[in-house]
């Protein structure tokens, strides 16, 4: 993960605490997603970064999740995100997030 | 709508591992973090070397050794399927080795930024002579060389950086400024890295159109570096440097910039001004950026893979006045992506892919190749980033699925058909769908091909000022002589037309 995101994802942990933040992914590529959703709950696995050595345990989740998709609005769905549903392996990043989650996440939706 | 025509294109590789490893970003951060790291220790065993690069299939088929349909039927992974032998010189350009590329920046150098070793200096010197593509004047330019003493001298007291090659120091890049960061010899590095590159793709231009320098009258620069000092970082006109060590006399440019979708709106602009007539032609060149060397080589050496990003990459296109024979860049249906479109992929996707065909009557199905962001997916994949131009073409597709002109099971199909492998180094701007052009442009000389579509994207986030996506694409088309001319208006090949008829028809009646 970017290192200036990961900034943000820990300054949003620290100003919110970490019950009151939810990291939603749109990673296209299910092994990158798995790396996200583990930079957010374990730390940063690359060591680079502010999170490395840093175990958030946020709730995370990609955006193909069914939690997530039912909380979206169907015509915005339609407009922004039906196209990629089409493209990517949405099982996949869903469940290379869903491991992760389980894994190390303190806390789920 | 008159339109402007793609003349010729160049294409070159810079192999420059020693750059990649000290000042190729990744490498580069982790040495002032860790300098002891493991990454660092296994980096240089790791690199590709030059006779590899050489040997690579995605690198023949950016300098046009070999065709896109060639690599295409290569089997896969390339990394693993070495060409036979190794080929340095392409139909659009070459393979550079790093020696005579440090030699081409101080060739480039007119500040006296790059010292180099004497010893290093005259071998350069006649490797670069040897060549016999450089000329007298700027074989002139290259100098006798510094004592190593001096060298270590600048680099010890004076924050110059090494230049290195087979592991001992071949010179130094000297800073251009006490105090001004802008001007730091890192910053200079990179700038004068990218202007050789440009230069290096400026002259192959020249020998593939046949031209010489001096008929050049425009340069439009396309690459990501910010030339400038403290007072105005980003200045700019890198392209009119590049002209004159180029000895593109007549020539002035100037310099766009929009992250990686850089080189489409230069060519847009470019294209622009050929078909008002505003400059005779314009050569648009992009250079290499250092910074991106390496950079994703954490995950290579993590996996155990080569490290093939040690190459820098630079291109060119020369857009003259339309002539009826050569295909063209379409003025009517410029793709842009705008403030309002909104950043999701879907929304990218109708408006540089969908759009500008809607614009023409014309279907997604109409284009008989789409050239997004081809980065090479051997560098992509094992970090993560997926197969780029890949799925660029699925996300066409699907777009064509939503707008019901293919049917769901024809995706395959046409990402297959329409698609092409991604083979271009991952320089950031270089891959913008640019380097297809020199192969289009063959393809549709030879009738193979109609219409293609380049499209470049950019992630304006980077500079942390809006969030905002952005992109940019036309269309590269065959069109019949006089197609593209204002309708209705009579071009002098026309006029040449009547005239001969009439004299025909004349001679015709006084032999009865």
């Amino acid at each position: 993960m970017d290192l200036a995101n990961q900034q943000r994802v820990k300054d949003a942990a620290e100003k919110f605490g970490a019950d009151n933040v939810i990291v939603v992914l749109g990673s296209s590529d299910a092994e990158g997603a798995g790396i996200y959703a583990e930079t957010v709950t374990a730390g940063d696995p690359t060591f680079a970064g502010p999170l490395s050595g840093v175990a958030l345990g946020l709730p995370v989740y990609h955006i193909f999740e069914d939690a997530i998709r039912a909380e979206a609005d169907p015509a915005e769905w339609e407009n922004q995100i039906s196209m990629m549903e089409m493209v990517l392996n949405t099982e996949a990043l869903a469940q290379a997030v869903a491991e992760m989650r389980n894994e190390h996440g303190k806390s789920v939706l | 709508m008159p339109n402007a025509a793609v003349k010729s294109c160049s294409y070159c590789l810079a192999f420059t591992p020693e750059l990649a490893f000290h000042y190729g970003n990744t490498p580069y951060m982790e040495r002032q973090a860790k300098p002891d790291s493991e990454f660092l220790a296994a980096l240089p065993r790791a690199a590709q070397s030059y006779e590899e690069a050489c040997r690579y299939a995605p690198n023949l088929a950016y300098i046009g050794a070999i065709s896109v349909e060639e690599l295409s039927g290569r089997p896969q992974p390339w990394l693993d399927n070495l060409e036979p032998a190794p080929v340095r010189d392409g139909r659009f350009g070459e393979i550079m080795p790093e020696d005579e590329f440090l030699g081409l920046m101080d060739l480039c150098d007119v500040f006296d930024l790059i010292w180099l070793t004497e010893d290093f200096a005259a071998r350069v010197k006649d490797r670069l002579t040897a060549r016999g593509f450089w000329a007298e004047p700027q074989l002139a330019r290259l100098e006798k060389g510094h004592a190593l003493s001096e060298i270590d001298e600048e680099v010890k007291n004076h924050k110059a950086l090494p230049l290195y090659y087979g592991g001992k120091t071949a010179g130094c890049c000297r800073r251009g400024h006490e105090t001004d960061e802008n001007l730091s010899a890192h910053v200079l590095l990179e700038n004068i890295a990218s202007k050789a590159t440009s230069v290096l793709a400026l002259m192959h231009l020249f020998k593939n159109a046949g031209m010489k320098p001096e008929e050049l009258d425009f340069v439009v620069e396309c690459s990501e570096e910010a030339i400038g000092d403290m007072n105005q970082r980003g200045g700019g006109n890198l392209a009119k440097a590049i002209a004159e060590i180029a000895g593109a006399n007549n020539a002035s440019g100037f310099d766009v910039r929009a992250f990686c979708a850089g080189p489409a709106a230069a060519l847009i602009a470019s294209a622009s001004m050929v078909a008002a007539g505003a400059r005779e032609n314009v050569a648009a060149a992009a250079g290499g950026a250092v910074p991106k060397l390496y950079m994703n080589a954490r995950d290579h050496v993590k996996k155990g893979l080569p490290a093939l990003e040690n190459c820098l990459g630079s291109m060119a296109v020369l857009l003259t006045p339309e002539d009826g024979e050569s295909p063209v860049i379409r003025l009517d249906s410029l793709g842009k992506h705008t403030v309002g479109a909104g950043a999701s992929p879907q929304a990218v996707t109708t408006a540089l892919a969908w759009e500008p065909l809607e614009k023409l009557g014309l279907k997604l199905t109409d284009v008989d190749k789409y050239a997004p962001e081809l980065h090479n997916p051997e560098i992509t994949l094992p970090a993560g980033a997926g197969n780029v131009p890949e799925a660029n073409y699925k996300m066409i597709a699907a777009l064509g699925v939503m707008k019901k002109q293919l049917e769901r099971a024809d995706i395959e199909n046409f990402v297959k058909e329409r698609g092409l492998p991604g083979f271009a180094p991952t320089q950031g701007h270089i891959p913008s769908g640019v380097p297809y052009m020199g192969h289009a442009l063959e393809a549709m000389k030879k009738g193979d091909l109609k219409r293609v579509m380049i499209i470049g994207k950019g992630s304006l986030f980077l500079g942390r000022l809006t969030n905002l996506a952005d992109g940019a694409s036309f269309l590269m088309e065959k069109m019949p002589a006089g197609q593209g001319e204002a309708a209705g208006a009579v071009t002098a090949r026309d006029v040449e037309e009547a005239v001969l008829e009439a004299l025909g028809n004349l001679a015709a009646a006084l032999s009865e």
